[in-house]
């Protein structure tokens, strides 16, 4: 029977001993040795990435393969979208951004200010973003215009029956929009090609956080239509054609298409340095862009970076 | 004993027999069979009695149904390899070593800063501080503390850990966000653990010339650690599943950690983003396209294991302790 | 001479426990007000300063990273949260205070020792855990019942946050019905009344004040609520026509926005200003439902 006093001492001396040793552990462990942003030697190098949802399997994907290249170098890897990514490259506490979209100019400008140098972009995949609807939705083609129209503030279509079809699994017959969230690369970039500069998105669209989630939905939503990238196909969802404008002939989203451009909503995938990348950061993206690199974006669905534009 | 002898509210008639006359209803039953009323009453609180008991129902079974749910869905995927093995695959496939390390750090960590800090806090409150407007003040602020909610303790923990103090997204700063989070209520729960140690016992102890801290170390404390050590391992458990304070101090997607070894037991330095349970999930969910679903639900089952876990821990603790009580 | 020293420095001892135990009960207060203080500093700038009040009150536009022009309308957003509270509470306070009133007043001890423990159960599962289930097992269900097209909406967060609010509900409801004194009851009984009425006639308005803290404090838990509607409710930033319509609560909206702020920038700081209307709800609720509880202790010493 432990007194009721040395029951106490027993249970701080417990708690103590055991958080000294992890903390004492931790300490030993390396300072993070984020270059660029925490002074001090590391002992084990660190490359945090973070940023651009779309890619953050990609980017774990290669960090995982990266650990059995380089088994000395730790990558960590976070999501967040775009934004969450050119913000933390802004502040300095990330190695890479990872980005869906390009920076904008007053970012690069604030950028350069806070860190005493232009960003660096380094193309790594390409992308096709697909408009995808429910597998029995009768729909193939569509135009970006009428694209503008149903994701557009005061946009005139709202219902499947005006896109000249009869989605008979959808009871009510509304085009249920579903689309990312505002930080989101995927969102911007969809807001600027295809809505353009001036016009803002409708509200009520279903904001989803992921790009898996967009196609989850919809593969379980007959009466919904959305964008996510290509590499987040399913077997509940199909990826329609898509033209520039009403009547011209459409393109499928694929490999090719994406990369002679003729799919209207190619896209690159950006990785961002602060600076001109050094040391294990440098290893890393030549890693990436080289032959092994690349064959996991193959892998994971994205397009590989034709030579001639590394 | 004449045949109508009048009682007021009845009367006895010729042989014994007590009857009630003075009902509103005037149905002359006797004293012990149920009239209209009383089988009307009865009903009702029949019917209520059912429907209470319904309400009640209708809380526990769905909650025992989901949980079976969970773990026979989860059930392809639960085995030991489970809980030891690194995420793998793009984290389609593998285990939960890393993010059950990071849980465990960033618990312990925070529990080592809350728990002493809120129990002496709370010894302070109880004891000594004499009932001032601004003790007032504080026991309010405390108990809205406990209340805010959980996303504006992550907002406090990135404005302050992570951006002020410079810890950046780390142990450090996530752990402290926790602890920030659980110190209110080990605070009030140990103030409510020593209100509930008798004054009679304090009284006397000064009365045979104990000081104030050798009161509370050898009488009040020893008696108020059973309500003192469930407060703390509930903080345990609630520490081990929030997401949203430690959603932008430290949680990330992914960090490549070492199957074996030493490093796979503290992977995390102190200043270095980690992996933790309840994160994972969300992002098994929400991110990671191509899990089974057998792992998703394998990972809540772990997450929702480890909390009744330590739930139970507490409870048992409380009950053990309670047996041993004086008063 | 011996006995002299060790008594000086257990005296000593003595004076350096009671300042530790000062210093933490001091730290333990600063670290409470800090809170309030540093959420609102951060997010002042913007509410003296750049935001437009009453566009941030009466505008339903939540579009802060707009590149035409940023619009920090809530409207949408407070209707969010109104609504799938609401519906939580239409749920979880007769539900809590049924459950409250059966085990406190009907069943025996060994049920009330299991129901107990299965309540505290209920309440330790962690709000991600409520959202997965929101999402994957729920957010079917209700498609395949009601047919509606999306099954994460108002009914599934108001569902999941019912379910989350029952236990604050039940456990206060039982300690405001224990607290009415046992003389009530047995007036009440030897009056002739059933349980029922004793229950309902005597119990529960001699325990509302008691009662509504407990609805109040299930009120606050679901408002504050983060990760469960964030994965439960949909994400439309819209005010809902139907509990079938998903929408965006306060509280989503803050985890989903607050890492692609860069510090100090505008988005962050209304992100705090939204931080600061949360707390200040908090508050309210927290205050009201103390000063209602207190009112009763003074009232029922007789």
């Amino acid at each position: 029977m432990i007194p009721n006093m040395d029951a106490l001492t027993t249970i701080w001396i417990t708690v103590a001993f055991a958080a000294s040793v992890t903390v004492s552990d931790a300490c030993s462990n390396a300072k993070p040795g984020a270059l660029g942003s925490f002074q001090g030697q590391s002992a084990r190098p660190i490359i945090r990435i973070t940023g651009s949802d779309t890619m953050v399997n990609l980017v774990q994907a290669w960090a995982e393969n990266y650990t059995e290249v380089r088994p000395t170098v730790s990558v960590q890897v976070a999501g967040g979208g775009s934004g969450v990514g050119i913000a933390g490259l802004i502040d300095g506490t990330l190695d890479i951004a990872a980005a869906s979209r390009e920076m904008k100019g007053d970012e690069r400008q604030r950028a350069s200010v806070r860190n005493g140098a232009e960003p660096k972009e380094f193309t790594v995949a390409l992308d096709a973003l697909a408009v995808y609807v429910h597998k029995d939705n009768p729909l193939n083609v569509l135009s970006i215009e009428d694209l503008a129209e149903i994701y557009g503030e005061q946009g005139w279509i709202v219902k499947w029956s005006q896109l000249g079809v009869r989605n008979v699994a959808c009871a009510g017959d509304q085009i249920i929009r579903v689309g990312r969230q505002n930080s989101s690369g995927t969102y911007a970039y969809f807001r600027d090609v295809v809505l353009g500069s001036t016009r803002e998105y409708r509200m009520g669209s279903i904001d989803q956080s992921g790009s898996k989630d967009v196609v989850a939905l919809i593969s379980r939503t007959p009466c919904a239509l959305g964008y996510s990238g290509i590499a987040f196909v399913t077997a509940g969802v199909k990826a329609l054609k898509l033209s520039t404008r009403r009547g011209e002939p459409s393109v499928t989203p694929s490999s090719v298409t994406v990369i002679d451009r003729s799919y209207p909503l190619a896209r690159p995938l950006y990785l961002y340095t602060a600076r001109e990348p050094t040391g294990p950061v440098k290893t890393f993206l030549d890693w990436v862009l080289a032959r092994e690199g690349q064959q996991i974006v193959r892998d994971l669905g994205f397009v590989p970076v034709p030579r001639p534009d590394r | 004993m004449t045949s109508q002898t009048d009682l007021g509210a009845g009367r006895v008639e010729p042989g014994g027999r007590a009857v009630i006359t003075g009902r509103a209803d005037g149905d002359g039953a006797d004293l012990f069979t149920a009239g209209p009323i009383e089988r009307r009453k009865r009903l009702v609180e029949r019917l209520v009695y059912v429907a209470l008991l319904l309400t009640t129902a209708v809380l526990v079974v769905p909650l025992v149904a989901i949980l079976g749910f969970l773990v026979v869905k989860a059930w392809p995927v639960l085995s030991w390899s489970f809980l030891v093995d690194n995420p793998k695959h793009y984290m389609t496939a593998g285990g939960l070593w890393a993010p059950l390390v990071g849980t465990f750090d960033i618990v312990l960590l925070s529990l080592a800063i809350a728990a002493p800090v809120g129990v002496l806090a709370g010894i302070y409150l109880n004891e000594y501080a004499r009932e001032t407007l601004l003790t007032r003040v504080v026991n309010l602020a405390v108990v809205n503390l406990a209340g805010v909610p959980s996303i504006v303790h992550g907002l406090f923990g990135v404005g302050v850990f992570v951006l002020v103090a410079g810890f950046g997204r780390s142990i450090v700063a996530a752990s402290c966000t926790l602890a920030v989070m659980t110190l209110p209520v080990i605070i009030a729960s140990t103030k409510e653990a020593l209100a509930a140690v008798p004054f009679t016992f304090r009284e006397a102890c000064w009365n045979l010339g104990a000081s104030r801290w050798q009161t509370i170390r050898a009488i009040v404390l020893p008696n108020a650690i059973s309500g003192i050590l469930t407060g703390v391992i509930l903080q345990v458990s609630r520490a081990a599943g929030e997401t949203a304070p430690i959603l932008f101090t430290g949680a990330v997607f992914y960090v490549s950690v070492a199957d074996h070894g030493p490093g796979s037991f503290f992977p995390y330095g102190l200043r270095d983003p980690f992996m933790a349970l309840s994160y994972h999930l969300f992002t098994l969910t929400t991110q990671v396209t191509g899990v089974s679903e057998p792992l998703q639900y394998g990972t809540a089952v772990i997450l929702v294991g480890l909390v009744l876990a330590v739930n139970t821990a507490s409870i048992g603790l409380r009950a053990w302790l309670r047996s041993r009580r004086k008063w | 001479m011996r006995r002299e020293l060790n008594r000086r420095l257990s005296a000593l001892g003595e004076t350096i426990v009671e300042l530790v135990i000062k210093m933490c009960g001091w730290s333990a207060i600063v670290f409470v007000f800090a809170i309030f203080f540093f959420i609102f500093r951060e997010g002042a700038p913007a509410l003296f300063g750049t935001l437009d009040i009453k566009e941030f009150i009466t505008s339903a536009n939540w579009r802060p990273e707009s590149t035409i022009r940023p619009q920090f309308g809530i409207l949408a957003l407070l209707a969010g949260t109104a609504s799938v509270t609401a519906l939580a509470m239409v749920i979880s306070v007769p539900a809590g205070f049924g459950a409250a009133i059966f085990v406190s007043e009907f069943c025996g001890r060994r049920t009330r020792e299991v129901l107990k423990v299965v309540i505290e159960f209920l309440a330790a599962i962690p709000s991600v855990v409520w959202g997965f289930i929101g999402y994957m097992i729920l957010n079917p269900v209700i498609i395949w019942v009601t047919g509606v097209p999306i099954g994460v909406n108002v009914l599934n967060g108001g569902i999941i946050l019912a379910l989350m609010s029952v236990p604050i509900i039940m456990s206060m409801g039982e300690d405001a019905l224990k607290a009415v004194p046992d003389t009530y009851r047995e007036a009440a009984l030897a009056l002739g009344a059933s349980r029922w009425q004793v229950i309902y006639r005597v119990l529960m308005p001699a325990a509302k004040n008691g009662l509504l803290a407990a609805a109040l404090l299930g009120i606050g838990r679901a408002i504050g609520e983060t990760m469960a509607v964030l994965m439960a409710t949909g994400h439309s930033v819209q005010i809902p026509h139907s509990v079938f319509d998903p929408v965006r609560t306060l509280t989503a909206t803050i985890a989903a926005e607050l890492g692609e702020t860069v510090q100090g920038g505008l988005h962050y700081r209304v992100l705090f200003v939204i931080g600061t209307v949360l707390m200040l709800i908090s508050l309210i609720i927290n205050v009201t439902a103390d000063l209602i509880v207190r009112g009763t202790e003074g009232r029922q010493s007789t």
